[in-house]
């Protein structure tokens, strides 16, 4: 069996005194996309911005390519081949498309800037059309496309994707997911996917974790997961 | 009077001449512009006559034309007044960017009024004309900098007044740094200035080096307590950014004021070694300035030569920021003023970003305050209370945080419009308060609210006002 990329072990995280992860374990093989869902107030986003380093795991340990990064202070971990589009995107609204996707590219060491551009403009064409304009003016789908291109930038070997279909329509949704499978084929790029939108969260990844009230509930793969009856009445069926 | 009889009548017919001539000039002008429209809003296009206005046009043109040659060839006063209309005019004009109605009134204007300090307007009107409105005007002003003492040699209080304007460009730029592109607002800017004056003082007389050499030294000092303050409220974002930045600048006034041994405490220090021109000093003695250069003494070099010095010394600031605007770090440094979160999640190390945005905003600080020390030949922590920084930081925000040319334009308005106050000392400030409200009720992001990127594929484009930032801290 091979290493996994990114192993999180027994990871518990607070927000002062309030337990938000308790006890996550979770692994990621290289070229797979992992979804973790879940309703609000889970944990789901805590546990990537915990990957992230902020706030840092308190129990438990998190390697990525065999070392230990729990305690490690955000930009680093995020030097070493890590990259995230965070939740709610924060792209920079006032500097243009170009300076973003410039602003992704920061730590890309010996990089070939006009290659990764060139890759995050055939992947998402429409922000080659935007180029010079200003992130903030752009809609919330492009914003996304923004937001996962900045992430490419850094050519990570892990990519974290925080809710992208946030406030989306369901067609531009459908367009991202897409863009998300083709990288995930075409460079063999291993994905680990927040989402809300279980469905198709699901539908997509190989294998899946379901998370309540900061604890792994379920796992298996994506299709044995949608089979599952407790996974449809509470998150495909509108909860009911 | 009588001896005016003939001349009297000759102006008259003076006056209607060029009047009947600027009314055909009307008349041809907009008999096509005015007098027929296209109309196609009823059916098919159609061609309507609209006499009456083309009458009423030409007729506003001979009547207007032939009142101000009455008043060009027989009231001066008011022909000055009109000419400055004119430039008025002229400027608004190419403010909107027309051009030819800019170009109409500025050779009007230039035929009415012939006062020498209006080549600087023309050439402003003509620089925008031509170039284009932020180019051109950026052009204009550096040539109108340059050739300031030239025009102005005569008058020293203007030149005394152009390299306080200067100062404060300057220390506006150092701070525009800070707070327009790194977006941390700092209330004791002021601080750096006062290290950058104390040092270059202390150390210029305890080892009597040159201007040149305690400059960079000056600078460095400042840089240094940009670190040392920058460390502190390193996690410290907005308003409580902005206390504590308040209470360094309180801070360093007082230990100034209390540390005698070093710094002559409330007293100050005087005597503070001149600017020397790359060693010769400004002096009337045979090693002095004028004699090395067979001039006759004059005072006016000093300032002359100082003026030169800060001018250059806002110019280094300017370009720097502006390469810098280019560099990783620059770009760090406005990313990190979007999103704090946004920038670590990219690796990029915030604290190093701040504490450099720090360093080198203080160490433009600094050198201001070399140059203001070796200018006033003597500084006392007065110079360095925290309504000096509360007035870097207006200029700042007035002139559009982050728009060089916009920083320039405030300290300029502001520094001037406390000169030309200075009658009424007491209501200064009150004016100064009902300007602040006026801009921000007009112009709630600053006077230049566009943004420039710095890195274009294709095309410049400019940012829109909308999505500038509002005085948010």
């Amino acid at each position: 069996m091979t290493e996994p990329l990114l192993s999180i072990k027994g990871v518990s995280a607070f927000y002062g005194s309030i337990a938000a992860l308790k006890g996550i374990d979770v692994e990621i093989m290289p070229g797979e996309i992992v979804t973790i869902i879940g309703a609000n107030g889970a944990g789901k986003s805590t546990l990537m911005m915990t990957i992230c380093g902020n706030p840092q795991a308190r129990e438990g340990s998190i390697i990525f390519e065999g070392r230990d990064i729990t305690d490690l202070p955000t930009y680093e971990i995020m030097r070493m081949k890590i990259a995230q589009s965070p939740e709610g995107r924060r792209i920079f609204p006032r500097m243009t498309v170009f300076e973003n996707l410039q602003m992704g590219a920061a730590t890309a060491e010996g990089g070939d800037f006009r290659n990764d551009l060139a890759r995050v403009y055939s992947l998402f064409p429409i922000l080659e059309q935007r180029s010079t304009q200003r992130g903030g003016t752009l809609s919330g789908g492009e914003q996304q496309m923004l937001a996962i291109g900045r992430a490419l930038m850094s050519r990570p070997r892990l990519l974290l994707l925080d809710e992208p279909s946030l406030g989306l329509a369901p067609l531009i949704v459908r367009q991202i997911f897409s863009a998300i499978r083709d990288l995930n084929q075409r460079e063999k790029l291993t994905i680990f996917l927040v989402e809300q939108n279980a469905f198709h969260a699901l539908k997509l990844a190989h294998r899946g974790y379901v998370m309540v009230n900061g604890r792994i509930a379920l796992q298996g793969t994506g299709r044995e997961l949608l089979e599952r009856p407790e996974v449809r009445s509470a998150y495909l069926e509108g909860g009911r | 009077m009588s001896a005016e009889k003939t001349g009297k009548s000759s102006v008259l017919s003076h006056a209607l001449k060029d009047a009947l001539i600027a009314g055909i000039v009307a008349f041809g002008l907009f008999i096509l512009l005015l007098g027929f429209l296209t109309d196609d809003s009823r059916g098919p296009l159609q061609l309507r006559q609209r006499p009456v206005l083309l009458a009423s046009i030409v007729g506003m043109v001979f009547v207007g034309r032939f009142l101000i040659s009455l008043l060009y060839y027989n009231a001066p006063a008011l022909r000055h007044w009109l000419g400055k209309l004119w430039f008025a005019i002229c400027a608004f004009a190419a403010r909107y960017k027309w051009q030819l109605v800019a170009l109409m009134f500025a050779v009007a204007a230039s035929r009415i009024y012939y006062a020498p300090q209006s080549w600087p307007l023309a050439l402003i009107i003509v620089a925008t004309t031509f170039i284009g409105v932020r180019f051109g005007f950026s052009a204009a002003l550096l040539v109108f900098a340059v050739l300031f003492p030239v025009t102005f040699y005569s008058n020293p209080y203007y030149l005394g007044i152009a390299i306080i304007i200067l100062t404060y460009v300057m220390l506006g730029w150092g701070l525009n740094i800070v707070v327009g592109l790194a977006g941390l607002l700092d209330l004791g800017y002021v601080a750096f200035y006062a290290v950058g004056a104390y040092s270059y003082a202390i150390i210029a007389q305890a080892y009597g080096w040159s201007f040149w050499v305690c400059l960079p030294l000056a600078g460095l000092f400042a840089a240094f307590f940009g670190v040392l303050l920058g460390f502190p409220v390193l996690r410290l974002r907005g308003d409580y950014l902005a206390i504590v930045t308040l209470a360094f600048g309180e801070i360093v006034r007082i230990v100034l004021l209390n540390w005698i041994s070093l710094t002559n405490g409330p007293n100050g220090i005087g005597s503070i070694p001149r600017a020397t021109f790359f060693g010769i000093p400004f002096n009337p003695t045979e090693a002095g300035f004028a004699a090395t250069f067979g001039l006759e003494f004059d005072p006016t070099h000093r300032t002359v030569f100082l003026f030169y010095v800060i001018l250059a010394l806002a110019l280094i600031t300017n370009w720097v920021t502006i390469r810098l605007r280019k560099l990783p770090v620059g770009r760090a440094w406005e990313a990190l003023r979007e999103d704090e979160i946004a920038v670590r999640s990219l690796g990029i190390n915030p604290t190093n970003t701040k504490l450099t945005a720090f360093a080198i905003g203080a160490m433009f600080g600094g050198f201001a305050g070399a140059f203001f020390a070796t200018r006033q030949g003597f500084i006392s922590p007065d110079s360095f209370t925290f309504p000096e920084s509360a007035l870097i930081l207006a200029i700042v925000v007035l002139g559009g945080m982050g728009s060089q040319i916009g920083v320039a334009v405030a300290a300029t308005v502001m520094t001037a419009s406390f000169e030309l106050f200075r009658e009424f000392e007491q209501f200064r400030l009150v004016i100064f308060g009902f300007a602040m409200v006026g801009i921000m009720v007009w112009r709630p992001r600053g006077l230049v609210s566009t943004r420039e990127p710095t890195a274009y594929l294709k095309e410049r484009k400019k940012i829109s006002v909308e999505h500038v930032a509002e005085g948010r801290g």
